[in-house]
């Protein structure tokens, strides 16, 4: 089953966040299409270290879709071209013999690259730590089947709060929005009855931290669904409009 | 160096109330003029840092990923325990506490153990309440399955999401605390040695893994939760960034570190296909609910497979032998791991194995289809089978998973008294990158119950008894010479790996370690082959150390630098797990030495020569450290062998 | 509420509201151009027509219909201004490859300047003639003078440029409209994953209805004026 190909990588090299930054061509003998796109990353940067070179920082951490830590745009598609992978599951049977690959790191004004393929999410954070909670300290919390669920909600709760934070929607958004990441997480708490309670304070001060933060308005084009490596929906998106005019129609 | 574990005093249910009714507290006003930092952001550190926050402690979190919802608490798959007793199948604290032990293969400290089987149902209660969408029944009432090891069903699940699920929760709470000021939050920041003051944990020094800029951080006590040591073996479970740093830093700075030949090896990875491997990926141990495991039952028919002549499908019923069923008849396909790992490999090697190297078994859901129909299995395991696909690029619906043991947690780790407090005082660990309630082997869903146990309701007690004595204490401002001498000696490590200047690259060393990890301290280990890893450990760290070769500047990032610094303490942390194994003349959990078996090749525990932790004391660089004892005592659980049979 | 209208969903909401009332005007103007398909001599068109131009509508709506464009296009440029800064200034050399998304989504300012452009042609067509310069014959029906509306149109599509500009606009329309009009209910949130697939098909027929309309009027003007 095994198969090599050879690659042609055009990569974004960029020193530092300050730098002008540019692309580089190398290329890349026997590539096993049974690797992951990382694991060919780390067959060219052990070819440039052995070159005496520096190489190509990347974000990656878990290296199963988890983390969210993994980003790349690679052929004009964050993530890949494949569907539903982060780019550490995606593998390089996707690609062929001496085919060229662009990598590029994720672009937005919202994330400013701070090295080569790296990019700076910190933005997300501060979203999240302008509402993505619950207000409860530890302890003094009733018992957990105190407040039935609806499995329904339950579970349409859990596709919304499956988003990694990997940042792809707004990669490949045309306006650099943030929707898809704050509508996964308003839906998520606004869909549970313990997240109900602060759903209109939440809706209001996560879309004022993203527009404050320079994240683009939507659109509705959807792309970002199409490339969120979790599915999660722009179904979300209408609530969180519902959430946010509801809350700010009340005020 | 004194082993106390503190252990208060009591019947062992009142033990932890009795600690509780009887320890020191800070009163508010004070809180705000205590300084505390947390070392990682995964379920432990997130959960430690948000519960200090809120109870108005002044708080300095640092996390070596950008962002604190990505430590690799996330990637647990299955779900988390407590003993609810929600389905009512007869599960309780005394139960959980009783198979936690037992799990661990009668090697944890009964009374730890205990508190954490006591406050199992206050962290779902938490969770539930920060949001944490577990799964649910139509009736509104939480889920819970079975897990490996356990006869209840105990285990909490959010999909095949849980870990990510808590964590996220953590990190909200976490997030919420940074709003409020509580918590300064540093990421890309790696803490590259403690600071030590009067003999007491005082601070830390950081690198900024942007700038490459050192940094001195004071606090008045020190949390670190930085997880375990698995990539000592290059190939594991664990995220890439994983690293024991902190905990070998530790160690090096007088704490502990026990019991560090405890690993773990997990039953359902995917196999090892290549060379170019960066890491294992685990499918979830939930599967084995549903799924049987199995190889061919004549070596021919594996001879065959391997030789890809014929496939798992073409053999029937008969011509397979599904080893667990027929070896563990009460257990079955839901014995704990190691036993589960150990059987695999034997099988393996024995020739049975498929796969294309023959070092894979397989995960059959032919059965569970038939029983339950294709979408009731997808319902459960659909995202863990679209990553399976993804990987190997087979259909699990048609063919068997293959699947084989891979290195997945740590049970040893830094040694703690019962209030989480290494044997440097001031300075607490947590979760995974201590050594306290799994013992041998940990089970099923019990590292998120853990973790979170730890964070959210240990040590926000545990901390103030120690903390109350200090609050006289003021702040330093870091230029004090321990902290100026830490950052001296920190900087001149880096200093010196740049220095190196050889031909290897960090990856190819680290790959060398592994494959010595993996062949000797592995999952089989014996004298000859332990003595061998230390010689050849040796050998490598030598070679580290004068051929490294790491290009680029200290100044700005350096992937490969991080790397490397981390690699340094790997070898140090391979070592100690050879030492101690070679130490531990017996087979207990997740440490087998094929010198201690019975005659069915079950795992043989030296009670009467092993019943204790072993505690690592740091004597110096180039020196062997000193073995200590922590005698285990049993007052409640009956040691017995364990039987899955 | 107080800085609703400076927020990302604000304007948006704007674009929404201000675009499904568009959308009515065009229910309404289509509804009246039909009336030219009557084979009256124009008499009902004529008489529609002269309604519109009452001084009620004339002065009380035309100026809300003009708001409701002047938001849709000021608020348009607005939200395509800052969601390209949001962009950064760095464009992806490898592009956009992202499938399954629909080409007028991504393309809604291109498609609102092409309409806004036939909107231009149009006023000087007919709303200059009608309502300023009143530079229009008249005609007696039911014993009131009123413009020929109906004779101004009929000349207008005697000519094939015109006509072939007025489909053109029209089918632009018809483009802008299949995303425009879901857009505008999944902006004011009311949508889900089954609304929007209603709203998809809704808005589709619909784009395509009033788009195909406005065509069919105008091959028809041309071609009966030709013919008769």
């Amino acid at each position: 089953m095994e198969n090599n190909i050879s690659l042609t990588l055009k990569v974004w090299r960029q020193s530092d966040s300050k730098a002008k930054g540019g692309f580089e061509t190398y290329k890349l003998e026997t590539v096993s299409t049974d690797s992951s796109f990382l694991e060919m990353m780390d067959i060219l940067n052990e070819q440039l270290v052995g070159e005496g070179k520096e190489p190509v920082a990347f974000d990656h951490d878990c290296r199963e879709g988890i983390c969210g830590m993994c980003s790349l745009y690679i052929n004009g598609r964050p993530h890949g071209p494949d569907d539903d992978v982060t780019t550490c599951q995606l593998h390089m049977r996707k690609f062929k013999n001496n085919e060229t690959i662009t990598i590029e790191p994720w672009r937005s004004a919202g994330f400013p690259v701070i090295k080569d393929l790296i990019v700076d999410r910190t933005a997300f954070d501060q979203i999240i730590a302008a509402g993505g909670y619950t207000s409860v300290s530890t302890g003094g919390v009733p018992d957990a089947n105190a407040l039935p669920i609806p499995k329904d909600d339950a579970d349409e709760a859990m596709d919304a709060a499956s988003c990694i934070g990997c940042g792809a929607c707004v990669a490949t958004c045309k306006n650099g929005s943030a929707m898809l990441f704050v509508s996964a997480k308003v839906s998520h708490l606004a869909l549970l009855p313990q997240g109900q309670v602060e759903a209109a304070l939440r809706a209001k001060a996560m879309v004022g931290k993203m527009d404050e933060l320079g994240f683009g308005a939507c659109t509705n084009t959807g792309a970002c669904e199409v490339e969120c490596p979790k599915g999660v929906s722009i179904a979300n998106i209408a609530r969180l409009n519902r959430e946010y005019l509801s809350a700010k129609l009340k005020d | 160096m004194k082993l106390d574990s503190r252990i208060p005093e009591g019947p062992l249910a009142e033990k932890w109330n009795n600690y509780k009714a009887n320890q020191k507290l800070v009163n508010p006003a004070n809180k705000r003029n205590l300084d505390i930092i947390v070392i990682g952001t995964g379920l432990a550190g997130a959960s430690a840092a948000a519960s200090f926050g809120e109870m108005g402690f002044k708080v300095k979190n640092f996390t070596i990923q950008d962002s604190p919802r990505r430590a690799h608490s996330i990637a647990a798959q299955g779900g988390i325990n407590a003993a609810k007793n929600y389905p009512n199948d007869g599960d309780s604290v005394h139960r959980l506490f009783y198979d936690t032990v037992k799990g661990g293969d009668y090697r944890a400290r009964e009374a730890n153990v205990y508190r954490l089987a006591s406050v199992s149902n206050d962290i779902i209660d938490q969770c539930v309440a920060q949001g944490v969408p577990f799964a649910r029944e139509y009736g509104g009432m939480l889920d819970n399955r079975s897990f490996g090891g356990a006869q209840v069903s105990r285990t909490f699940y959010a999909k095949g999401q849980t870990g990510q699920q808590l964590l996220i929760g953590a990190y909200q709470a976490l997030m919420r605390q940074v709003n409020a000021g509580t918590v300064e939050m540093h990421t890309r920041t790696e803490v590259v040695d403690y600071v030590i003051v009067d003999g007491k944990a005082r601070g830390v020094i950081t690198r900024d893994l942007v700038t490459g800029e050192f940094s001195r951080h004071f606090g008045h006590a020190v949390v670190m939760a930085t997880g375990g040591y698995g990539n000592t073996f290059f190939l594991s479970t664990n995220a890439m960034g994983s690293n024991g740093s902190a905990a070998i830093k530790a160690y090096e700075k007088g704490a502990a570190f026990a019991n560090p030949c405890y690993a773990q090896i997990h039953p359902t990875c995917i196999p090892v296909h290549g060379e170019f491997q960066s890491k294992l990926t685990l499918m979830s141990e939930s599967l084995r609910n549903d799924g049987r495991i199995w190889v061919p039952k004549k070596k021919e028919d594996a001879e065959a497979i391997r030789a890809g002549k014929k496939k798992a499908t073409d053999l029937s019923e008969d011509e397979r032998d599904y080893y667990l069923e027929r070896r563990y008849p009460a257990f079955g396909n839901l014995v704990p791991r190691d036993v589960a790992s150990r059987a695999a490999k034997e099988r393996c090697d024995a020739g049975f194995g498929v796969g294309t190297t023959g070092l894979a078994v397989y995960l059959d859901f032919k059965t569970s289809i038939e029983r339950l129909g294709e979408d009731t299995i997808r319902a459960r395991y659909g995202n863990l089978f679209q990553m399976y696909e993804k990987i190997v690029d087979d259909n699990p619906y048609a063919e068997p998973m293959m699947i084989y043991p891979a290195i997945h947690y740590t049970m040893g780790g830094i040694w703690v008294d019962y209030e989480l407090q290494t044997t440097v005082p001031g300075l607490f660990s947590a979760g995974e990158a201590n050594f306290s309630d799994h013992g041998a082997n940990r089970l099923g869903a019990s590292a998120l119950m853990q973790g979170l146990a730890d964070g959210y309701f240990v040590l926000p007690f545990t901390i103030q008894n120690y903390l109350a004595d200090d609050i006289r204490t003021p702040r330093m401002t870091g230029d004090e010479k321990e902290f100026v001498e830490a950052e001296k000696a920190a900087k001149a490590k880096f200093e010196k790996l740049m220095s190196i200047k050889g031909s290897r690259s960090v990856d190819s060393l680290h790959k060398e370690l592994g494959l010595v990890m993996w062949d000797f301290v592995g999952m089989a280990r014996n004298k000859k082959g332990l003595e061998e890893a230390i010689e050849k450990i040796a050998a490598i760290k030598k070679e580290f150390w004068t051929n490294v070769k790491i290009p680029g500047s200290d100044k700005g990032m350096n992937v490969e630098l991080e790397k490397a610094s981390r690699l340094a303490d790997f070898i140090t942390t391979g070592d100690l797990m050879a030492r101690d194994a070679l130490n531990r003349e017996e087979s207990c959990g997740g440490h087998f030495r094929e010198e201690y078996q019975t005659e069915e090749g079950e795992a043989k525990r030296q009670d009467d020569k092993f019943t204790y932790a072993a505690c690592w004391e740091y004597k110096g660089e180039d020196k062997a450290p000193e073995l200590h004892k922590e005698e285990l005592k049993f007052e409640v659980v009956k040691v017995a062998q364990r039987n899955y049979k | 509420m107080s800085n609703l209208l400076s927020s990302s969903i604000g304007r948006k909401l704007l674009m929404s509201l201000s675009g499904l009332f568009l959308i009515t005007f065009l229910v309404v103007h289509l509804s009246i151009n039909l009336l030219l398909l009557i084979p009256d001599g124009g008499e009902a068109f004529n008489v529609a027509a002269n309604f519109m131009a009452l001084p009620l509508i004339k002065f009380g709506l035309q100026p809300v219909l003009a708001l409701g464009f002047i938001v849709h296009i000021a608020y348009g440029a607005i939200l395509t201004a800052k969601n390209n800064k949001a962009r950064g200034n760095n464009k992806y050399a490898s592009g956009n490859n992202t499938k399954e998304v629909m080409w007028a989504s991504k393309n809604m300012a291109v498609l609102g300047v092409t309409i806004l452009a036939f909107l231009a042609v149009h006023m000087v067509d007919y709303w200059i003639p009608l309502q300023i310069t009143h530079a229009v014959g008249s005609v007696t029906i039911g014993g009131v003078e009123m413009h020929d509306t109906y004779s101004l149109v009929a000349a207008n599509f005697q000519n094939p440029l015109k006509v072939v500009l007025y489909v053109i606009g029209s089918l632009g329309l018809a483009v802008h409209l299949t995303h425009g009009f879901w857009s505008a209910f999944q902006t004011l949130g009311a949508s889900n994953t089954i609304w929007r697939k209603r709203w998809t098909v809704i808005g589709t027929v619909f784009a395509w209805v009033v788009s195909l309309g406005f065509c069919v009027i105008a091959i028809a003007m041309y071609a009966c004026g030709s013919c008769c």
